[in-house]
């Protein structure tokens, strides 16, 4: 009983992630543009019970370089208590926390991208860490399909 | 079977039957959305991916071929195999991106015997000054918010296995036969050149495929995911010393701080992890033009931390990174960023 509960399971999963599943990188587009979509993305990752630490402009000069938009940042975000105790076991992990998203417009829309934390399963071979990349990306996925399906 | 148990199986294969007949019907455009559209656009016309839906394009590429590049991708050239969609969903895509233009054309799937070598004096002056030298396409992403939409796209790479594996003979051919309206792909036909010199042409181009790997699908390769020094300073002497290293190296400090600052009450941070981040204009702008996902790498930033008494400076290593983009033009920058943090780190723990 126990196998075919699982087996079903499993079918279940694969069929609602299949859907979601991109290479190694997660991007979305939003239709929204710049402003709107930062403040869908920002509080998308309060939803997913994230905290924004900080948001970076990628901005200085960007136009006088002949760039056509300086719309670009990086919003970082974590867990606090995630953090502390991941770094605590696994302080190899560091340079890579908090994680982020870029976002950047493109004309009248907005671009969103992340790497997929499940691709860093190969940096960081631990059933532990696996763990927790799975869990990430589901988060990421969860919170960039909120932008993109945010409303104009 | 107890009756709850009973209970818990039908509940679960009645989700399963819901969720089964609505991925089934595979809608292409919601599976475009989700897939496609951040790179290529809602509507097909460009962004960090080639425009798709220009009538030329689509009048001169089989389903055969969307059907293939959307399954193995083009490896070093940003466009991802998507592995993790089964043959109807990706038919299902190549439905909607056909729903753009017209219908794929007919072509005879028989490969086109040419001389090579002949190919190759066309190739070089013809097709070389856009295509590359060794077939290998323009640097660089599509047309996106570093460059303007009146530029033309950039020219693909023809000695991508991606591409090879993908294009039919009779494609390319037709290609060189008729150009491509809206891209600075112009009729060889209309240049003067034979039908058969166009066939030595293809058989060039194919010929790449006896090439021990295309430039554009070379990956780095990286020991270790983060690069790590042992500092003999203090904490707070290892910060200025990173900070003076990275200002040696041309960087500007833009900002220090503890790691989980932001996330926890001010005053209550882990004084024990700190970043230096740091910023060379010139290398951001640089960077950018390559590949506008860069910002995943940015700012540069190392990590000083003390742990059971040891400090340690800590990056990220720019060599594993790159291949999560899949742009082989980012290898030469992650290679020089690799050369720059090992330096900084090196410099900082000396």
């Amino acid at each position: 009983m126990k196998f075919i509960y699982k087996g079903v399971w499993v079918l279940c999963a694969l069929l609602f992630t299949s859907q979601l599943f991109a290479a190694q990188m997660i991007m979305v587009r939003s239709t929204q543009s710049f402003p709107e979509a930062m403040l869908a993305l920002q509080s998308a990752i309060k939803q997913q019970g994230y905290t924004v630490s900080r948001v970076q402009r990628v901005d200085i000069g960007l136009t006088n370089s002949g760039y056509q938009t300086d719309k670009y940042r990086v919003v970082f975000f974590g867990k606090a208590e995630e953090v502390h105790e991941l770094t605590r076991k696994h302080p190899e992990l560091l340079p890579y926390l908090p994680w982020k998203i870029v976002i950047f417009a493109e004309q009248d829309e907005t671009l969103l991208a992340s790497l997929d934390p499940e691709s860093f399963n190969r940096f960081f071979p631990d059933d532990d860490l696996g763990a927790s990349f799975e869990r990430w990306r589901k988060d990421i996925y969860d919170i960039l399909e909120r932008v993109r399906s945010a409303e104009n | 079977m107890k009756p709850g148990d009973r209970m818990r199986l039908i509940t679960l294969l009645a989700l399963t039957m819901l969720t089964a007949p609505a991925q089934a019907e595979f809608n292409g455009e919601q599976l475009y959305a989700r897939n496609c559209a951040a790179c290529h656009g809602m509507d097909g016309k460009g962004g960090v991916g080639v425009p798709l839906a220009l009538d030329d394009f689509l009048a001169s590429v089989p389903d055969s071929y969307l059907f293939k590049t959307i399954r193995n991708g083009r490896p070093g050239r940003v466009m991802p195999a998507f592995t993790n969609l089964d043959d109807e969903q990706i038919r299902a895509i190549v439905g909607h991106i056909r729903s753009w233009g017209p219908p794929q054309p007919s072509l005879s799937g028989s490969p086109i015997k040419g001389n090579a070598g002949h190919g190759k004096l066309l190739f070089d002056k013809h097709c070389a000054a856009c295509h590359g030298a060794n077939g290998e396409g323009s640097p660089g992403t599509g047309v996106t918010f570093s460059r303007p939409r009146d530029l033309p796209i950039l020219a693909p790479a023809l000695n991508n296995p991606g591409f090879l594996k993908a294009a039919p003979d009779q494609m390319i051919k037709q290609t060189l036969m008729n150009g491509r309206k809206g891209t600075p792909m112009v009729s060889f036909l209309e240049m003067g050149l034979s039908e058969s010199d166009i066939n030595d042409i293809v058989s060039y181009v194919r010929s790449f495929e006896n090439e021990n790997g295309a430039a554009t699908s070379i990956q780095l390769e990286a020991e270790t995911p983060v690069l790590v020094y042992e500092s003999s300073y203090d904490f707070a002497t290892t910060v200025e010393n990173v900070k003076k290293a990275a200002i040696g190296k041309n960087f500007r400090i833009i900002r220090e701080q503890y790691l989980d600052q932001g996330m926890v009450e001010p005053g209550t941070e882990n004084t024990g992890q700190k970043m230096v981040y740091f910023c060379n204009f010139q290398l951001i702008n640089e960077a950018l033009a390559i590949d506008p996902r860069v910002g995943l790498f940015m700012p540069c930033r190392v990590t000083v931390v003390e742990q059971d008494g040891v400090i340690k400076v800590m990056s990220i290593n720019p060599k594993y990174l790159s291949p999560l983009f899949n742009n082989s033009y980012l290898n030469r920058a992650c290679n020089e960023m690799y050369d720059i943090y090992e330096a900084i780190l090196e410099e900082a723990t000396l």
